[in-house]
């Protein structure tokens, strides 16, 4: 330990066995002990204890006191701590000697004092009791001081987080009982088991065969936690002692602790597959054959209701190492919901296949999705989900049923929409209970985004977009569906592999476009500035993809929507002025801005130009000045017809406007578009830009002295060192990258300077530190390459750049402060007192 | 010329209102083929507890918009007398030549030229003259009180708020206002003869009652008939012949509008009118004071289910800042009261944002000023929001700022000092709704040809197809954006579950989906148990016991009920008294059993031998096989064939009981 540390150390103990002082807040004291854990792990507990007495003090000044006299808050460091020491074995035996242990952890200690009423203390307790059980003389301690059966009342602890930690500690403890114990399974049967670990699992038997869904969850906990965490053969060996027992909870009507259920048979599962990869192996559960894994996931599978089978049909799903047969009942459960829609609403019922292996339990998803609005609500967005996250796994069915899923998320958001009219008496009560519901049109729609991907018949296509572009312009469709809905038409648009340039082969997504467009000029009229901030995202999107086609160009330009879009750098909405900055950015670059009948097109381009300069210079919100950065230098890589122009000026005319810029985001970015810059400018290119062989530079990269003369200039300089310490550490990072960089690319020149100009130098470094120190104002003088070189040489920019590295709060974060902050704290608290009389 | 309709329901109440014999035409609410009226139909939609009727149910059912991938540009067909093209149609109906002069013909459709004629309340129901109390439930339903006070010998009692007396005052006023300017000299008449009107195409064939329709009224019957109504406020009851007590709530439909208590000492009866649940202008409605009602009388839900207010209002900006970007004005016809508020308030907060700074709004109607002046001075009708604003130095409304930045600005019609203010490109708001007279009629010949403008209908009462059927072909866009606030399936579901009442009495149509959305299951109101459904023309017995009645016991014997007199109707319900006959005197008083035996052993029975039952005792003379079964409330002599004994055991019951 720090000697620092070590002189505080006793007035820390003070302040907290003290219990007239109050510790301020409990976040120290979690600090605290993170510190003494690292500590501990580093060297020996025992010797700490015994160069530091006053920790041991504290710990027996804690149990001397009259438990209501200790802060409930000191008295779980307590416990936390000593079980933190308690965690070597030499140390545990040096706590036992004082009774220390079984005082703070024993029957006659917390348990029985009125603090433990408080959750924190009886967090407390399990937390010092897990850091303590690592080692067998902890085993024997806890057996003996009726430790296991408090955590098992404490399983039903009416604080969740007291409850789940004496779950997770059973599992440890179990887990720790049988270490080394694993060499055959067979020794582990009957009564071959430690006696803590038979403790346990007798427990969790009577739990099992209880008829109190509580217990039951209690031992389902257990039970999951130590399939999750545990890959011994001793796992395969509870299972097969267990495994009956759980399966006949399934004889139960209803089905206890369902969802615990389910979480329990997929960790057990899960505990397969990943033996497989590490030991190539099958897992120890799955050694044998009649383990009765995969018949209890079946027969649960059949008999949950529809919504608890979903998350076990996804997880199973999900397996890799999983018969057949079960995946197809699974995936099944999963399409259920769907397929009863579709039947519902008298469409076309898919493959064959599918619909056989969905037959069964079909009445009761219909009795759920019609019994009530929620029922029927809540499972189609559990089953839309589970689809769509199954979607893009490996492990999703070969046979995808696209069409169907297609089908099936088409129809929903009609229903939703209410524009389908089944004729059945289902699906007219389907239809009452979806319409108008927001939460299925949401999961449909990112449902139906994700199936852009498979292969779907065009005459299916024709109808996505027709439910797409109903839904786009359906006057009902509240802000978040529209959204949604924007961003699966992109999907849709941009993954049907039909370029607008097949407008003529009449194929669905071109002439989609031209009905879209009227729709998406409504929209960027919208009152709800949430419906023009998606409009123009979807705007800037589909210019970015599509930009270059010439049937698109030709839509997009005969709308009104490059217009409205430039109207819309003026909204009152900055979100919406930033999202309209970067859209006409995209259309600028692509050349789709809008042209006036009056101006032509160089004015507007100039126009553009001046109105960004003018949101950069007076916009008081920050996201429009930082997206107006980031399109300049977009503009500046991709050599944007204006800033090729005469980039010199451009970057002249941004720079002392990014620079005294009060966001530290559009400072940043000022740094990347001078870096853009730089990289032209000094004739190589950058790993980030490949295309700038192709800028249209006629001349040769200009000698290095001459450019450093306009960089100058332009007062890159005065930005990168004044940015180099920026009170925002990603700012001072981004400079000192810069810096360096053209510290590298200036290397050759270093000729220039001569022996005894190292005045100048004196004068720049001057100014440097006052900026270091604070003084920003203090103004530059105008650099001269020469100076420039020099300071870049002298300037230890490798150690800025590692420090910078560093968290911002590495100062802070030292031990010696935490202790100096807790002492100060209580000294704070103390003067306070003195002032009141 | 003049298709269009508009509604005013108002409730009356009568005592033994008497119900006429007549087989009327039922049609429903929703029925979609009834487009073709051409003459405002001012029948009276919830004329009574027995006949309510769903505001504007048939006359222009209204669309839901259409919803295929574009919204159509609406072609249909030119409009007006002085614009009638002169296409011949009498070969179609070579019969008819004689009522040529009143029927034109515009682009396949045949419209009555006339001057406007008006479907008044139902009166083949009840006979209005014995109707003691209408009330009245917001201003949109009281635009045919003229007709019912100065035409059909009432003379009960009206009931109305303030605001609601006031504006619906201003709807009358600018209603005669705008058909009294251009005057028409008749009546078409000829057509309505059935022999012809049978023959007519359709829509005209299947108008019903027209012989009854009539032409508008007067300011003087206006004033006249405003002068019955008596104004009540909100909670305020109102006793109505010491037998039923009336109470106004809040319905946060429209300024001052109401639904109503009516309560005997034992019986709660709701009648809830156009209510709304959102936030706009009006007070919120009263729902608290709904609870525990045996009967729910439902009525005047919207009547565009589907179309969801903010949705529409978004709809109706998006629209309005797209024409006028691009250089085209845009005409909303309306009401000069009610969703106008709210739209300019909504206008407020968007003209900024869309950049629509410059861009002049007028509101032409002869009320506009009354209109706007009126809404600020209603402060304790308004929502708690506008009510604080009260005691700031601001209105209540915001469109008080913008007639003061002079962004709105609104003038008596379109002659005068408009013409010089007029600056396009422009918003106007004018009526009327109908598009059959008013200001708005010029505005859609001065802007129809031109594809850059667009009228946005916001009100739903009318079928925007059937108001612009007579001005095609039309090159204006055309934007249908209904505003409905009133309360929607969802809402009243709610609010059932919320209020609770024994029974919900609701026209047959909300319970069941509507014609052309026959899988809108949704759209229906679903509760428990079942509402009880009425038809048009059906009186319903509403659905309570009448267990208890509190009556007042003189010590004085009541005089002896006089005979029935004829001809004062007000007192109809003694018409129904049978003839007078002896009257009975009234018993009380209870008899004890002890003494009551003793008294017979005195008079000679014996063998008496009394039972306990659960209701009384039996009183058993063995000997005459006699039985005298004593109750609470009755009590029964029961002997075989001795009428002598009967009278003497009846005499000895009587003198344990007091008679009066």
């Amino acid at each position: 330990m720090d000697p620092e540390c070590a002189r505080l150390l006793p007035a820390l103990c003070a302040v907290l066995a003290d219990p007239s002082q109050a510790v301020a807040d409990d976040t120290c004291l979690e600090k605290l002990l993170d510190w003494f854990k690292t500590v501990t792990e580093a060297g020996s507990s025992l010797l700490l204890l015994q160069e530091n007495p006053c920790l041991v003090d504290l710990l027996t000044h804690v149990l001397d006191l009259k438990p209501q006299n200790v802060s409930p808050r000191v008295l779980s460091f307590s416990l936390c701590l000593a079980g933190t020491f308690a965690a070597q074995e030499d140390c545990f035996e040096y706590l036992q000697q004082g009774q220390l242990l079984l005082g703070l952890f024993g029957e006659a200690g917390p348990l029985s004092w009125a603090a433990w009423s408080v959750p924190i203390v009886r967090s407390g307790w399990i937390r010092g009791l897990r850091s303590l059980a690592q080692h067998p003389s902890a085993l024997h301690f806890l057996g003996d001081s009726g430790a296991v059966d408090a955590l098992f009342s404490l399983q039903g602890d009416s604080s969740l987080f007291v409850a789940s930690a004496a779950s997770q500690l059973l599992v440890h403890i179990l887990a720790l009982s049988m270490q080394g114990k694993a060499a055959g399974s067979s020794s582990l049967q009957g009564s071959a088991w430690p006696a803590c670990a038979q403790k346990i699992v007798d427990h969790v038997e009577a739990c099992l065969c209880s008829t109190a869904a509580p217990q039951v969850t209690q031992a389902l906990n257990v039970l999951t936690t130590t399939f999750g965490r545990c890959h011994n053969p001793w796992t395969e060996v509870l299972w097969g002692q267990l495994g009956p027992l759980v399966a006949h909870l399934l004889e139960n009507e209803p089905i206890p602790a369902a969802h615990s259920l389910v979480d329990l048979l997929l960790s057990v599962a899960r505990s397969g597959p990943r033996d497989m990869a590490v030991g190539g192996s099958s897992s120890p559960v799955f050694a044998s054959a009649d383990c009765g894994l995969w018949e209890t996931t079946a027969r649960m599978l059949s008999c949950l209701s529809p919504s608890q089978a979903g998350p076990l049909a996804l997880g199973t799903l999900k397996l890799q190492n999983c018969p057949q047969a079960l995946r197809s009942q699974a995936f099944g459960v999963l399409l259920q919901p769907l397929v009863c829609i579709l039947r519902a609403t008298a469409q076309a019922p898919g493959p064959p296949g599918v619909l056989d292996e969905t037959t069964e339990g079909s009445s009761m998803t219909v009795d759920t999705l019609l019994s009530s609005k929620s029922a029927c609500v809540g499972l189609l967005c559990q089953t839309l989900a589970h689809l769509e996250e199954l979607q893009p796994l490996p492990q999703r069915p070969l046979h995808w049923p696209q069409t169907l899923l297609v089908e099936a998320a088409v129809i929903i958001l009609k229903l939703c929409e209410g524009s389908v009219a089944p004729s059945s008496s289902e699906g007219g009560r389907l239809c009452g209970a979806l319409a108008g519901c927001v939460r299925v049109q949401r999961a449909a729609l990112d449902f139906l985004g994700t199936l852009s991907q498979g292969a779907t018949s065009q005459e299916l296509m024709l109808q996505v977009f027709a439910v797409l572009l109903e839904t786009l312009e359906s006057p009902a469709s509240s802000p978040t569906v529209l959204k949604k809905a924007f961003q699966a038409t992109l999907r849709w648009l941009l993954d049907s592999s039909l370029p607008p340039s097949s407008l003529d082969l009449g194929l669905p997504a071109p002439l989609f476009l031209k009905e879209l467009f009227p729709v998406l000029q409504k929209r960027l009229c919208s009152p709800c500035w949430e419906v023009r901030d998606s409009a123009l995202e979807f705007l800037t999107h589909l210019t970015a993809c599509w930009g270059g086609e010439a049937d698109f160009r030709e839509v997009l330009l005969a709308s009104e929507v490059p217009k409205l879009t430039w109207q819309l750098l003026r909204d009152p909405e900055s979100y919406v002025r930033a999202s309209a900055v970067t859209a006409m950015g995209r259309l600028s670059s692509q050349g789709l801005q809008a042209a006036s009948e009056s101006s032509g097109h160089l004015e507007v381009q100039q126009g553009l130009v001046g109105e960004l300069l003018h949101i950069l210079s007076v916009d008081s919100e920050g996201f429009p000045r930082r997206a107006v950065a980031r399109v300049f230098t977009e503009w500046l890589r991709d050599s944007h017809a204006d800033v090729a122009r005469d980039t010199e000026w451009f970057v002249a005319t941004v720079l002392p406007m990014v620079s005294r810029d009060l966001d530290w985001e559009v400072r940043a970015q000022g740094l990347e578009l001078v870096q853009v810059f730089l990289a032209q400018t000094l004739g190589q290119s950058s790993p980030h830009c490949p295309y700038v062989v192709t800028l249209p530079k006629a001349s040769p990269p200009s000698p290095l002295p001459e450019v450093l003369r306009t960089l100058c200039q332009l007062q890159v300089f005065d930005f990168a060192f004044r940015a180099l310490f920026d009170c925002d550490r990603p700012v001072a990072q981004k400079a000192c990258d810069l810096l360096l960089f053209l510290k590298d690319k200036t290397a050759p020149c270093s000729g220039l300077q001569e022996p005894g100009e190292s005045s100048d130098v004196t004068s720049v470094e001057a100014t440097l530190q006052r900026w270091q120190a604070g003084e920003q104002g203090q103004p530059l003088s105008t650099l001269e390459p020469k100076e420039v070189l020099a300071a870049l040489r002298s300037m230890d920019l490798e150690g800025l750049q590692s420090r910078l590295a560093e968290s911002s709060d590495h100062v802070e974060k030292s031990p010696q402060s935490l202790l100096q902050d807790v002492l100060a704290t209580v000294a704070v608290l103390e003067e306070n007192v003195a002032d009141c009389y | 010329m003049v298709p269009g309709k508009t509604t005013l329901p108002m409730m009356p109440l009568g005592r033994g209102a008497r119900r006429k014999n007549s087989q009327l035409p039922r049609r429903s609410r929703r029925q979609p083929a009834e487009t073709g009226r051409r003459f405002l139909d001012l029948r009276s939609g919830e004329v009574d507890i027995k006949h309510p009727k769903v505001r504007h149910e048939t006359v222009l059912p209204v669309r839901a918009p259409n919803l295929t991938m574009q919204y159509p540009q609406v072609q249909i067909n030119h409009h007006y007398a002085r614009l009638w093209t002169g296409h011949d149609f009498y070969p179609q109906f070579p019969s008819f030549a004689t009522c040529s002069k009143e029927l034109k013909e515009c682009s396949g459709h045949v419209f009555v030229d006339s001057v406007p004629e008006f479907c008044l309340p139902e009166t083949e129901l009840i006979d209005l003259s014995t109707v003691d109390v209408i009330l009245i439930s917001n201003y949109h339903c009281m635009m045919a009180l003229p007709y019912i006070t100065e035409h059909t010998g009432f003379t009960g009692t009206v009931y109305a708020t303030e605001p609601t007396v006031q504006i619906g005052r201003l709807l009358m006023e600018e209603l005669v206002n705008f058909i009294e300017r251009v005057p028409k000299a008749q009546s078409a008449s000829l057509w309505k003869n059935k022999d012809i009107q049978r023959l007519l195409p359709s829509p005209l064939k299947d108008a019903v009652e027209v012989s009854t329709w009539r032409r508008c009224y007067t300011m003087q019957e206006v004033n006249s008939a405003l002068s019955k109504i008596q104004l009540v406020g909100y909670s305020q009851k109102i006793e109505l012949f010491g037998a039923v007590q009336v109470t106004p709530l809040s319905s946060g439909y429209a300024l001052g509008s109401s639904n109503w208590i009516i309560q005997s000492h034992y019986e709660k009866v709701s009648y809830v009118s156009g209510s709304s649940l959102l936030t706009t202008h009006p007070q919120p409605m009263d729902q608290t004071s709904l609870k525990n009602s045996d009967v729910l009388v439902l009525t005047g839900l919207t009547q565009i289910p589907t179309a969801n207010p903010d949705g529409m209002v978004g709809e109706f900006c998006s629209n309005l800042a797209l024409t006028v970007r691009n250089g085209g004005n845009v005409l909303v016809p309306c009401y000069p009261s009610g969703v106008i508020y709210d739209l300019l308030e909504c206008l407020y907060q968007y003209i900024d944002s869309a950049g629509l700074s410059s861009i002049p709004f007028y509101f032409i109607s002869p009320v506009a000023n009354s209109s706007l002046e009126f809404s600020q001075i209603f402060a304790e009708w308004l929502c708690h929001n506008k009510q604080s604003k009260v005691y700031l130095p601001e209105p209540p409304f915001p469109h008080a700022e913008l007639i003061q930045t002079n962004k709105l600005k609104h003038y008596p019609s379109i002659h005068g000092d408009f013409s010089n203010d007029f600056r396009q490109p422009c918003v106007v708001f004018t009526g009327h709704p109908s598009l059959r007279f008013g200001d708005v009629v010029h505005f859609m010949e001065l802007w129809g040809k031109s594809s850059l403008n667009t009228v946005i209908f916001t009100e739903p009462d009318f079928s925007y197809l059937e108001a612009l059927a007579p001005y095609q072909p039309l090159a204006m866009k055309c934007i249908y954006c209904p505003i409905d606030t009133r309360l929607n399936f969802i809402q009243v579901s709610k609010l059932l579950k919320e209020v609770q009442p024994l029974h919900v009495v609701c026209p047959e149509q909300y319970t069941q989906p509507p014609p052309a959305q026959s899988h809108r299951m949704d759209l229906m109101i679903d509760c428990q148990p079942p509402p009880m459904s009425y038809r048009r023309a059906e009186v319903l017995a509403l659905p309570f016991k009448r267990r208890y009645e509190k009556i007042e016991i003189m010590p004085e014997p009541p005089p002896r009920p006089a005979q029935p007199t004829s001809g004062k109707k007000r007192k109809r319900v003694s018409d129904d008294v049978p003839d007078c006959q002896v009257l009975k005197p009234l018993l009380s008083g209870s008899i004890p059993v002890e003494q009551f035996v003793q008294t017979l052993e005195k008079h000679g029975f014996s063998d008496i031998k009394v039972e306990d039952t659960a209701k009384g005792h039996i009183v058993l003379l063995q000997e005459a096989e006699t039985l005298i079964q004593i109750e609470e409330d009755s009590t029964h002599i029961i002997c075989d064939n001795d009428e002598m004994l009967r009278v003497r055991l009846r005499d000895l019951v009587l003198k344990f009981l007091q008679k009066f």
